[in-house]
């Protein structure tokens, strides 16, 4: 029909490939003609229409858009001829959007095309339903279809059409889709006499299954019979449904597949016939072909594939879980490309099973070979998987040598995932911790660029945690860095692993402290800003480490290339540094840069972004499965020993590292939430109430504004000191409860509350802590702390426990305040007046005057408002005795710039401290807790 | 105990030429068409940079793509990562055997201008992307039929109208 209609046009611009141009040309001037036939005065007769509608279906189809037409298209829906009306349909199964005016139109032309009960319209109708399948059409015709798909006078294609068509409206629309009677009689429809009916049925009962797995629990047994029925009949028996000698693949496929939405059979009859078709069908893969032909192997392995992903997801009979391994296994070397790549693709799943992981690793060998030989990167892609899902601690040597060694040649495509499946696994298998920091060095040699932040945190991580290999870490970095040309990630992770363990080398002269700066210096200038801030932390931390090196450091520090380098951070980084290693005491260095504390240990980041990756399923199941399977196989590194060692200085990582994931645990339960939280339950023999705020918890509270460390709580019982750091809008808390008697503490149990309103602002997360304490013993417990926006209240730390046979309980309000997310800023007099009257507006600004309720002493009030986190701006303030400062709070969501101005009145022993910032909420709070400190 | 859903779905089935022309696309996933677009010139350049013998089954996106060339065209059909990939397989090669057989050794212009047929003969055999019958014999039955009905319908025309010049 269509080479009468294009023979004049098309055709010959097709044949003669002429250019992009003249198609163009020719059908826009096509279109226009299309245009004026519709619009003209004269009544197109059906013919014509359809041969329009057909034109513009045919310029869509050559990539041109077709903005009209769909009136006409609809038109021909509610013609008689068989022809025209089929041509409508196709046009709006291509091209109809949800225009809804349409589709009510469609909707009518379609019903009366059911009410017919005409099964060529019949099939016409349903099959627009499927191609639109949208949810008005769901809505009009959902409750309908059911009773064409199960009435006794339907024709066995209409019922085909009705079966696939509801499925199409059930995965759209479940809940417009009406369970009941006819549920039953869907099911039956497995034992119909029409294969085609019992292949849509299948699929249809296998869908609603998934959703109503009670409602259809007696499709297993039909399921089962039938199956059984195909797999023993020879391969004539159902004559046009064996397909290449294959019979019925297509149906034994779907049918295996809705045997997977259920468990392994009850019944013990249903399970053992089961049982034999799943051997039937291993075993005729052992049978000689009945054809040459690829489609007879391919249909008989897709069977076979189905019937082993069965095996794998009842996991209950060992003997099929090893028969089905080792059918893979002669698959691993077959000549078709095809059947090698889902071999490795199944046996990643069958590695998962208990019964068959120790089966699946024997064939590590082919396995290895096939990333090393295989031509194509999707079937190297799967080997690598499947090296990744065998690993265990007995094979991870072998494994992690092998995947870094293909790293070398990898397509790139896929090398940031074998980056992060190396770095798991050398983590998770490691005995000996110099093999994992051998191992990731190797991956920042190998793949530098694919090496993600994760990835060289974690190493870092690992590193601090764990001291027994600190030592050999420095010497090892400290190598790889002698190379002429390194990745920069290894000068980050070089330069943070000698900056706290440089020490544990120095005293070998060809590491000397002078010789390990040098290094590390050499590589300086050819390092992004980020490297190089991390660097200079290095550095001041060698001045505490190492004091003979620390006039080089100065120099360096010192020299115009740093303090008047062009960006802020490292400017104000060398400028800092600086200023400390000069004014600060050695004692006082020694504190401010101590070692870095262990890291909490938490669920590696680089799992969380293969995760990421590669869909949260494809990694999950084999994780958890395996960890339920043996633990003391992925044990991971132990959690480090609880350390009292106080905070180190800021470091550029420290919050990169620690913070940013979730921790296992959450924070406590908020005091409404009652008895529920599992911390509370402990105490389920007493009132669990949480106490009213100790006395004298207020004075406490505001001595902690501006500083960070101190004792927080005393009583005759219990110490609580707190140590912290904020760095923008994280934070870390240490909490060190001592117990100052000399009997045991029971069921100690620290809870910290949020109230309602303070916790979508303020993220705080911590770990349980150990329930006895010993007397005269102090445990220590970590907080995460994150601004995700401006906060007034603070949160509560409530401590329960059991003294001597009572029940203590203790409540203190905990200094979190919303100005320990400040970073100072400093600026120039007219910037400060400048930003000062763009904060004029009243609500931004917020004043209160006060008695002193300390001596006004200038020195004093100059460290209390630095400690308060804003900057002291010098000769800012044309009155020179009072004191104005800047700062910026830092939270998840924005950062809101701060001025302040102190002005005091020594006659009158008054304050007016004055606070703008660009939210008024900001300016109060900060106004009360500055308005407390003096 | 319901486990992980085993949802099985064609998202869509392309068929295009080596030199990257779309010869049909059929989609079984609401798309809009700026979304199909991309993805139509996505997955033709990755499938066309293929070399021969290469596997047929490849991830992309989310999904599983199966292909295959036969002659000048690729038929090509994208699937839920779950799915039994050599059964689709053997679904395209079902898909051209029925063709073949309605036009005599089918060949790339046949679609091109006869693209209604394919697209008819594709819909008796698949619906919303599932199977909706296997039998060779049913789908070009069906086929017949219409084709009978439609010769009952076509009165004869003018040779003019015929020829485009009416």
């Amino acid at each position: 029909m269509l080479v009468q209609f294009f023979q004049r046009t098309h055709y010959s611009l097709l044949l003669l490939g002429k250019s992009k141009e003249a198609e163009i040309k020719r059908i826009n001037k096509e279109l226009a003609n299309i245009r004026s036939k519709f619009k003209g005065d004269k009544a197109l007769d059906g013919y014509s229409k359809k041969k329009y509608v057909c034109k513009l279906l045919f310029i869509f189809l050559l990539g041109h858009d077709i903005d009209f037409g769909h009136m006409e298209a609809v038109n021909l829906l509610s013609s008689n001829r068989y022809t025209e009306k089929q041509i409508g349909y196709l046009f709006i199964s291509v091209l109809v959007n949800s225009n809804s005016e349409l589709i009510r139109l469609i909707n009518n032309a379609i019903k009366n095309d059911l009410a017919s009960r005409n099964p060529t319209f019949m099939g016409l109708a349903l099959h627009c339903i499927a191609s639109v399948g949208s949810r008005e059409m769901a809505e009009a015709f959902a409750g309908e279809i059911p009773k064409v798909l199960v009435a006794g006078d339907t024709m066995d294609s209409v019922k085909q059409s009705a079966a696939l068509c509801l499925l199409r409206l059930y995965r759209t629309s479940p809940d417009l889709v009406p369970m009941g009677d006819w549920t039953s009689r869907v099911v039956h429809l497995l034992n119909d006499q029409h294969l085609g009916v019992v292949t849509a049925a299948t699929s249809l009962i296998t869908t609603l299954a998934q959703k109503n797995p009670e409602e259809f629990k007696t499709s297993v047994s039909l399921a089962v019979s039938r199956l059984s029925r195909i797999v023993t009949s020879a391969s004539t028996d159902l004559q046009d449904y064996t397909y290449y000698f294959v019979p019925a693949p297509w149906l034994s496929v779907k049918l295996l597949r809705l045997l997977q939405c259920y468990p392994p059979p009850e019944d013990p009859a249903v399970r053992g016939r089961l049982t034999e078709c799943l051997e039937t069908i291993l075993n005729k893969a052992q049978e000689p072909p009945k054809s040459k032909k690829v489609q007879h192997s391919n249909a008989k392995n897709a069977v076979l594939f189905e019937a082993i992903s069965l095996i794998i997801h009842h996991d209950s009979e060992p003997n099929l879980l090893v028969r089905a391994c080792n059918q893979l296994g002669q698959f691993l070397q077959h000549r078709e490309t095809n059947l090698r790549y889902l071999a490795l693709e199944s046996m990643c799943t069958l590695a998962s099973s208990e019964f068959s992981h120790e089966a699946v690793k024997t064939h590590i060998e082919t396995v290895i070979n096939a990333l090393k030989t295989e031509r194509d990167v999707s079937v190297r892609q799967r080997a690598v998987d499947l090296l990744y899902a065998m690993c265990d601690r007995s094979n991870a040597p072998q494994i992690v040598a092998e995947m870094l060694s293909y790293l070398e040649t990898a397509d790139y495509s896929i090398r940031e995932e074998i980056v992060l499946k190396v770095a798991i696994l050398a983590e998770k298998y490691a005995v000996d911790y110099t093999w994992y920091v051998d191992t990731i060095l190797n991956l920042i040699r190998i793949a530098g660029d694919y090496v993600s932040e994760e990835v060289w945190y974690r190493v870092i991580q690992i590193v601090i945690n764990r001291d027994d290999v600190q030592g050999y870490a420095a010497k090892t970095v400290f190598e790889a860095l002698q190379a002429p040309a390194c990745h920069e990630n290894l000068v980050k992770v070089g330069g943070y692993i000698l900056g706290e363990f440089g020490n544990l080398i120095a005293g070998d002269p060809r590491s000397s402290p002078l010789i390990q700066f040098n290094l590390l210096h050499s590589k300086f200038h050819l390092c992004s800003v980020p490297t190089r801030a991390l660097l200079l932390s290095t550095y001041i931390k060698f001045v505490n480490l190492f004091p003979e090196v620390k006039p080089t450091i100065q120099d360096v520090l010192r020299s115009d290339s740093q303090l008047r380098n062009a960006d802020v951070e490292l400017q104000q980084r060398a400028v800092e540094y600086l200023r400390l290693s000069t004014v600060a005491s050695t004692d006082i260095l020694a504190t401010v840069l101590e070692e870095m504390p262990p890291f909490p240990e938490r669920e590696s980041s680089i799992l969380a972004k293969l995760k990421k990756k590669k869909g949260p399923s494809t990694v999950t199941d084999l994780e958890d499965t395996k960890r339920e399977r043996s633990v003391d196989v992925n044990g991971g590194p132990e959690p480090a020993p609880a350390s009292t060692s106080a905070m180190s200085t800021p470091s550029p990582s420290a919050d990169l590292l620690g913070l940013g994931a979730a921790p296992p645990a959450p924070a406590g339960p908020p005091p409404s939430s009652g008895g529920g939280g599992l911390l509370v339950d402990v105490f389920s023999d007493s009132a669990s109430v949480v106490a009213p705020l100790a006395p004298g918890s207020e004075d406490n509270f505001a001595r902690f504004v501006c500083k960070n460390n101190g004792v927080l709580f005393e009583n005759q019982l219990l110490q609580i000191g707190l140590k912290s750091e904020f760095r923008q809008n994280l934070g870390r808390m240490f909490i060190f409860y001592g117990n100052k008697t000399s009997t045991q503490f029971l069921n100690f149990t620290p809870t910290l509350i949020c109230s309602d309103e303070l916790q979508p602002n303020l993220n705080l997360q911590t770990k349980p802590v150990d329930p006895t304490v010993e007397g005269g013993a102090q445990v220590q417990q970590v907080v995460n702390i994150e601004c995700v926006s401006d906060f007034t209240e603070a949160p509560v730390l409530n401590i329960q426990f059991r003294y001597g046979g009572t029940f203590q309980n203790v409540s203190v309000q905990l200094p979190i305040t919303l100005n320990k997310f400040f970073q100072p800023t400093e600026m120039a007099s007219q910037d400060f007046f400048q930003r000062w009257k763009q904060l004029s507006n009243p609500q931004q600004e917020v004043q209160n005057i006060f008695k002193a309720k300390h001596p006004m002493d200038t020195e004093v009030t100059k460290a209390k408002i630095i400690g308060f986190g804003s900057a002291l701006l010098e000769e800012v303030d044309p009155n020179p005795a009072n004191f104005v400062g800047a700062g910026i709070i830092h939270t998840k969501t924005t950062q809101i710039g701060c001025l302040l101005r102190l002005e005091p009145n020594l006659q009158a022993q008054m304050y007016r401290l004055t606070l703008r910032t660009s939210k008024e909420a900001v300016s109060q709070r900060l106004c009360e807790l500055l308005s407390a400190q003096f | 105990m319901l486990e992980e859903s085993r949802e099985e779905l064609m998202r869509f089935m392309l068929l295009f030429s080596r030199q990257g022309k779309l010869r049909l696309q059929k989609w079984y996933l609401a798309t809009s068409d700026k979304e199909r677009k991309k993805m139509v010139r996505e997955l033709m350049q990755v499938v066309l940079a293929r070399k021969p013998k290469m596997c047929s089954f490849l991830e992309w996106r989310d999904l599983k793509v199966v292909y295959k060339r036969y002659a000048s065209l690729y038929f090509c059909c994208a699937i839920e990562g779950q799915d039994n990939e050599l059964i689709t397989l053997e679904l395209i090669h079902r898909y051209v055997e029925l063709l073949d057989k309605y036009f005599g050794s089918v060949c790339e212009l046949d679609i091109i201008f006869n693209f209604e047929k394919a697209y008819f003969i594709l819909d008796e055999f698949l619906m919303g992307g599932d199977v909706q019958d296997t039998s060779k014999k049913s789908v070009l039955k069906a086929i017949e039929q219409a084709d009978l009905l439609q010769e009952e319908d076509e009165s004869p025309r003018s040779v003019l109208e015929e020829m485009g010049l009416a």
